[in-house]
């Protein structure tokens, strides 16, 4: 158990120092969610808002910027599929394989390092989203809270985008694969409440693992109402991770070349 | 001591049988080497013993460990530089080389010696805070073989350490080889250069289509195909008839005064040949051994049947 973390430690480490030297990735992750956050705000705002907020004042920004900072989490994803990917191809992930060491620290270093990379990067956008007029109305409590939402989606995703990253044969597979990981919110209550859309879409975006967790964001930093969504975020991140954890390790202890 | 011990290893792809049954022995402190075209199952091999593929059977000791028992025990005891060098390209040759000693436990001060002392050691020195993706070939495959000498394996596959270096960097490595072999380090190499499993190979299986076809020293391996010869040097013409006569068998150039009398240039066959120049009283000037070099060899033992129909001149055309 302490080499698992001692060498999780050593490996998370080179995760950062990849991130410091090569932030492209990182950056692009931030600049996908703020140019969104730009988009309908800026852009589309006034049409979009005016359907549903209640004429006495509702701004649409103080709307979607929770559903913007969840999608920080997914565009984040991108980078760690990536680099997974890259490892793999490289030999590297050959390499350790052939060590004596910690077996799953290789991609519990890169899970944490994502982590880390990804909470940093959406202190940026809600950053964007304060200065653009976002006013959130949460206490301290509730805002540790939304922390707690935001890292256990994106650890959640993180998983997952590990597993994309050992199961494509090239970064661009990769790529795409975390792709719906990146806009799978855009059919959610993220832009706008489920209930405008039309049947099968309302359907889907009522029931995808997105919505319960973006609207307890939003509960928590905006006032609105919860209810059981709470419990339905939890249970989407916990199966994500748990699913997203073994088929990585199958994927990771699986023989090459079968 | 043996280091390594395999018997009746078998790996099939689906229906495809990449190693049909394999046998190897490798001497503690030897260099062996794999020899064989690409797709002779080489990769696979390296690949099954370093614990990254399993085996569908055979029994497979490395390093005092059965791999299937213990993959953990044999992990402990090798050290692996495969095809393609295995390097972080962001990080810098040092930091490779660090990130090594952080995952063997080696310590912080040991580690940082561990690392200085092979930066040195396989002159790296310069170049070791730039990072990888700047380095040349050669210099990627010096710091991916120092990476692997972190731990001080017991037992270092190199799998084709040189392909696609330039001349002076092979040497390089061969070099660097030796070096570990004299240290006491079991190399186990796997090449499609014959000139480097000559130079370097105790001893040399050859593998090809999953089947070893033939086993042993370089010298042996010579001698099992027909082709060698002792070439007899005369100084007049008049010496090379007189021999020419007497050994019906030999090949005889008139321009450069020489009869070749066939051999396989053994100790025995050539004791023979000198006893029956002193009887025929046949005075040659000199007299050189021609044994057949490797790549006879392989293209004796590896030409497939459709190959071994075409002329020798044309298979080795092909293979090459």
């Amino acid at each position: 158990m302490t080499t698992t973390v001692l060498d999780s430690v050593t490996l998370f480490r080179r995760d950062i120092t990849h991130a410091v030297r090569f932030p492209m990735m990182t950056i692009s992750g931030i600049g996908t969610a703020s140019f969104f956050l730009l988009l309908f705000v800026g852009v589309f705002g006034d049409a979009l808002g005016a359907d549903f907020l209640p004429a006495d004042g509702g701004r649409y920004v103080d709307y979607i910027a929770p559903g913007i900072i969840l999608m920080a989490a997914g565009t984040g994803t991108a980078a760690t599929a990536i680099k997974v990917n890259q490892d793999m191809q490289e030999g590297l992930i050959a390499r350790l394989r052939t060590m004596s060491i910690a077996r799953m620290s290789v991609l519990t270093g890169q899970v944490v390092g994502s982590l880390v990379r990804t909470i940093l990067s959406v202190v940026l956008v809600v950053g964007v989203a304060l200065a653009l007029g976002f006013r959130p109305s949460a206490t301290p409590l509730e805002y540790l809270a939304a922390l707690g939402v935001f890292a256990m989606l994106t650890f959640a995703l993180t998983w997952i985008a590990v597993a994309f990253g050992l199961a494509t044969k090239t970064v661009a597979g990769a790529n795409s694969l975390s792709l719906i990981l990146q806009f799978l919110p855009l059919i959610s209550s993220a832009f706008l409440p489920t209930g405008s859309m039309p049947g099968g879409v309302a359907w889907f975006a009522e029931h995808q693992p997105y919505t319960p967790i973006i609207e307890t964001l939003r509960g928590l930093l905006m006032g609105s109402g919860i209810g059981d969504s709470a419990w339905w975020a939890v249970g989407w991140c916990a199966v994500l991770a748990t699913v997203g954890f073994f088929w990585s390790r199958a994927l990771y202890n699986r023989p090459r070349g079968a | 001591m043996t280091a390594i011990e395999v018997s009746g290893l078998r790996k099939a792809y689906g229906k495809h049988t990449v190693l049909d049954g394999i046998d190897l022995h490798v001497a503690e402190g030897s260099v062996f080497s794999l020899l064989g075209p690409n797709g002779a199952g080489k990769t696979t091999t390296v690949e099954i013993l370093t614990t990254l593929q399993a085996p569908d059977a055979g029994r497979i000791i490395v390093g005092g460990h059965d791999l299937t028992k213990d993959p953990e025990g044999v992990r402990a005891a090798i050290g692996v530089t495969g095809q393609f060098s295995a390097v972080d390209n962001i990080l810098t040759g040092r930091e490779n080389l660090q990130l090594m000693a952080d995952l063997r436990h080696l310590g912080k001060r040991a580690g940082r010696q561990r690392v200085a002392d092979l930066l040195e050691r396989f002159d790296l020195v310069e170049a070791a805070g730039r990072p990888a993706s700047t380095y040349s070939g050669g210099m990627r495959r010096r710091l991916d073989l120092a990476m692997t000498l972190v731990g001080t394996p017991r037992i270092i596959f190199l799998d084709e350490p040189t392909t696609g270096l330039d001349p002076r960097s092979r040497h390089t490595m061969w070099q660097c080889i030796r070096e570990l072999l004299a240290a006491g380090t079991t190399i186990f190499l796997t090449t499609q250069y014959l000139e480097e499993a000559d130079q370097l190979a105790d001893r040399i299986a050859l593998l090809n289509g999953g089947v070893l076809v033939a086993q042993g020293t370089p010298a042996e391996l010579k001698r099992l195909v027909p082709g060698g010869h002792v070439r007899l040097q005369f100084s007049d013409p008049a010496g090379l008839d007189f021999a020419a006569a007497r050994f019906t068998d030999g090949t005889r150039d008139d321009d450069a005064l020489t009869l070749d009398v066939p051999g396989d240039g053994g100790v025995s066959s050539l004791r023979t040949l000198l006893d029956r120049l002193a009887n025929e009283r046949v005075e040659p000037d000199g007299l050189a051994v021609h044994t057949p070099d490797l790549d006879d060899v392989f293209l004796a033992l590896t030409a497939t049947p459709a190959a071994s129909a075409t002329s020798a001149t044309s298979a080795k055309e092909s293979v090459r």
